[in-house]
């Protein structure tokens, strides 16, 4: 029995396929698993597990929350960058932010779960708090005081143009980064109003803090796995005086725990310099 | 500066492997003899290696293997609750495993899901993996198909698309897959079958660190420009790209096939010369777009980035700012689509740079085979055009390029720009665009970017839209396959009839195409006939988010 021409081949499409998934689905990665137990890969291959004392404590390629239970940063331990994965360094939920780069008007809400907050005021509260912690300026540019996004909604007569007639401080609700604009009285934003839609022109204000802020800039940004297992030299740097003071080190002594675990640019060209928070966190407590 | 060495470095490495790489791929497609194993799976397959196929047969084992491999993708995907290593995930819902299957099948590898929450480890490495290799061997088998057009003397023939297959997988894919294996897990990528460790951090918290066969699956993901991630966060994940210098191979790995492939088509057409001059508008069109996202990345232009201080969101401190923006060019000058950092975080003219580099066609080097056979269309068009400019036959490689050519290089270049832009519109006047994350310009910029991806099976995304509903996976999921098949078929037709071509002696009436006048002349027509068809779109999307 001759079978017609279309279903020979789709036969021997079937034929192929089922070929190539034994060989490149089960064959070719099932060799490598049994690779991945050879001597030296196999703790690699298992997710480079660190273990303290008989407890697995985390993978040294995986960022980890330094947080208590309330989220608050632990003063003893260097902080990790801001994390979108899950609540923060989950590996079951990883990813980013995705906001763009004009993301700067919250939305408000009496009901924190249709709030949400810009990628702008993200960065401007993240910085207050840094600041904060570790007693430094944390002001950046085209940030209110108070650690929202300073951003105005401002209404002009003839749509983009003409005199100004109103100007809303879109991130807050009480007191205004600014009291006037344009000679117009700044209003606070009222929760559930939409200026943009209303005609408001978003005008975010740029005020006067210094264009290369004191707080870098991997400290108040979210990586893009959620896992990042680094922070900059310059974070750890920054740190440095709040741990000495903690720990009753000197802070030469933590200088030289920062530089121990900072991986330089491989090469000398392939990268950043980067530290792995995890390692340097349990150099301090005398476990690595 | 090392920023730049990084793109120095990698220019260096591709220019030694564009030889040797070249004339191995050669051998493999031109040569009579086949290995052992290779004559095993024949007969397992059932098809006789010697017999010669019209590009009708061609395409239509091109299309037998591509629906049979979304079949059963998609029945595998829907009972993967029913197989081994399914980490009790549920099977993956309808519209979500409809997508996935033509997702990978045609190396687009966009993911409408979240690997380590959707996908158990069989699913991964026997179902989607799989794909990442033989979509990868249909894409180069097609690109090798339209050049035995262009080096056919009048038999019409245009060679068999199993031996291509298996030959291209066997013998290219798999031993390069192999060794970037291997290095892979020195640096330090899992490859278990475990579904994880628990860890208790040193605050007291538990950590589920996962676990999965990632490193033999991120080698194909690179090599064979697929660029489907095993877990969501993609290539900034740690466990997929662990290191600053793992971050460069992939860059390399997915950028290896697609530039060595004109040597192939220079060697088979007799004259290295055609496949210098062929490489060279890749070159060119390609260095240009990494230096421009680099140099838009690090001058941080926009609101947030002048806020932070540099576009560091969504990028990981180990890669930073440049060689993130290297691997971004990178992945959408290929069809790769894999991702080191979240481009809907970058600045405006940063972020519309992948677009324009997926607008391109994707053919600076373009996708494995996809590449080669979309700028070897654009030579044919710009044959043409030069041709009509000057009063000169246009001929390209000793073949006429006629009406039913034309015809057929048109309408190849039309498929996508159609797709984008309809599917855009169509998102649009639905109100799908409502799953945006963003608002203004930039939610206009997700829309845009999804099915400017999907079209041109990409799989890279401005992934703050939300794309698991059943509109989304359903447009996509059709984006995808137009994209990928209607441009195909009409290759093969156009091989075919390049193929029944007898060679038209040089004459002095013809234009040589192995020149820099020629190069320029190909990166010209490519680059106006981008920007006539997108710029409204672009202006609507990124270019009105920057000049605000």
């Amino acid at each position: 029995m001759r079978l017609p021409a279309w279903l020979s081949q789709h036969i021997a499409a079937l034929r192929a396929l089922l070929v190539m998934t034994v060989l490149l689905g089960l064959v070719y990665p099932l060799a490598f698993v049994l690779i991945g137990h050879a001597p030296g890969l196999s703790g690699k291959a298992e997710g480079s597990v660190i273990t303290v004392g008989g407890t697995k404590v985390g993978s040294s390629l995986i960022g980890q929350n330094f947080t208590d239970a309330d989220g608050n940063p632990i003063p003893r331990y260097f902080q990790s960058r801001p994390s979108k994965a899950g609540d923060g360094y989950d590996p079951d939920s990883t990813g980013a932010s995705n906001l763009g780069p004009e993301s700067v008007v919250d939305t408000l809400s009496d009901n924190p779960d249709d709030a949400s907050q810009s990628l702008l005021t993200q960065v401007c509260s993240r910085s207050l708090a840094i600041g904060k912690l570790e007693g430094v300026d944390g002001s950046r540019p085209y940030c209110a005081p108070d650690g929202v996004g300073a951003v105005l909604a401002v209404f002009y007569r003839d749509g983009f143009t003409g005199p100004v007639t109103r100007a809303v401080s879109v991130n807050e609700t009480g007191q205004t980064f600014l009291q006037t604009y344009a000679g117009v009285t700044v209003e606070p934003a009222k929760p559930g109003v939409d200026y943009v839609a209303e005609g408001g022109v978003v005008t975010p204000i740029r005020g006067n803090a210094p264009a290369k802020p004191v707080i870098p800039a991997d400290a108040v940004t979210a990586s893009g796995s959620g896992l990042d297992p680094n922070i900059s030299v310059a974070y750890a740097d920054l740190q440095a005086p709040r741990i000495a003071r903690e720990r009753s080190l000197t802070l030469d002594q933590v200088h030289k725990l920062i530089k121990e675990h900072t991986d330089g640019r491989a090469l000398g060209f392939l990268g950043e310099p980067a530290v792995n928070v995890l390692e340097l966190n349990l150099a301090l407590d005398g476990k690595r | 500066m090392a920023g730049w060495i990084f793109v120095i470095t990698l220019v260096l490495a591709l220019a030694a492997v564009y030889r040797p790489l070249g004339d191995y791929m050669y051998r493999v497609v031109s040569g009579s003899k086949n290995s052992v194993v290779e004559r095993g799976i024949y007969r397992l397959v059932g098809v006789d290696p010697k017999t010669e196929q019209t590009w009708g047969v061609y395409a239509r084992s091109v299309l037998a293997f591509s629906a049979v491999s979304i079949l059963f993708l998609y029945a595998f995907l829907r009972f993967q609750d029913k197989l081994w290593l399914s980490l009790g995930f549920d099977a993956v819902p309808t519209h979500i495993a409809w997508n996935t299957a033509v997702s990978f099948v045609t190396n687009t590898n966009w993911q409408a899901y979240s690997g380590e929450s959707t996908m158990g480890h069989l699913a991964q490495m026997a179902g989607l993996a799989v794909q990442n290799f033989v979509s990868a061997g249909v894409g180069i088998a097609v690109a090798i198909a339209l050049v035995r057009g262009f080096a056919a003397r009048k038999n019409g023939t245009l060679g068999n698309f199993w031996v291509d297959l298996t030959r291209i997988t066997l013998r290219v894919l798999l031993p390069i897959a192999v060794l970037a294996t291997l290095v892979f897990m020195i640096a330090g990528m899992v490859q278990n079958l475990s579904g994880g460790t628990d860890v208790t951090t040193l605050t007291g918290a538990t950590q589920h660190i996962t676990g999965g066969p990632v490193a033999s699956q991120e080698a194909i993901k690179e090599l064979g420009t697929n660029g489907g991630g095993f877990y969501n966060a993609n290539s900034a994940h740690p466990f997929e790209n662990p290191t600053t210098w793992t971050n460069w191979l992939e860059i390399f790995l997915l950028l290896l096939i697609p530039f060595s492939l004109p040597r192939v088509f220079g060697r088979m057409v007799g004259q290295n010369r055609q496949g210098y001059a062929i490489v060279a508008v890749m070159a060119v069109l390609a260095i240009a777009s990494i230096a421009l996202t680099v140099g838009f990345e690090l001058h941080g232009s926009g609101t947030v980035p002048q806020a932070v201080g540099a576009a560091m969101e969504g990028k990981e401190t180990r890669f930073g700012i440049p060689n993130s923006a290297t691997f971004a060019a990178a992945t959408t000058l290929t069809s790769t689509g894999a991702v080191d950092s979240f481009h809907d975080s970058y600045t405006a003219f940063g972020g519309m740079m992948p677009m324009i580099n997926m607008m391109l066609g994707e053919v600076a080097p373009g996708g494995v085979g996809s590449g080669l056979y979309g700028l070897l269309i654009l030579a044919v068009i710009t044959v043409f055009v030069s041709g009509l400019m000057v009063g000169r036959t246009p001929e390209y490689l000793g073949k006429k390029i006629g009406a039913r050519e034309m015809k057929l290089a048109s309408l190849y270049f039309l498929v996508t720009p159609a797709l984008v832009l309809i599917g855009t519109a169509a998102a649009f006047a639905t109100g799908n665009n409502s799953t945006a994350l963003n608002v203004g310009p930039h939610g206009l910029s997700e829309v845009l970017y999804a099915f400017t991806s999907a079209s041109n099976n990409n799989g890279s995304a401005f992934a703050g839209i939300t794309v698991n509903t059943p509109w989304w996976d359903t447009a996509l999921g059709l984006a995808m396959l137009l994209g990928r098949f209607l441009p195909i078929v009409l290759v093969l037709a156009l091989a075919g009839s390049l193929a029944r071509q007898r060679p038209v002696p040089e004459s002095e009436g013809t234009l040589p195409t192995h020149k820099p006048l020629f190069v320029g002349l190909v990166v010209g027509v490519t680059v106006v006939l981008v920007a006539l068809t997108f710029l409204p779109a672009l202006a609507l999307g990124p270019i009105a988010e920057g000049l605000s």
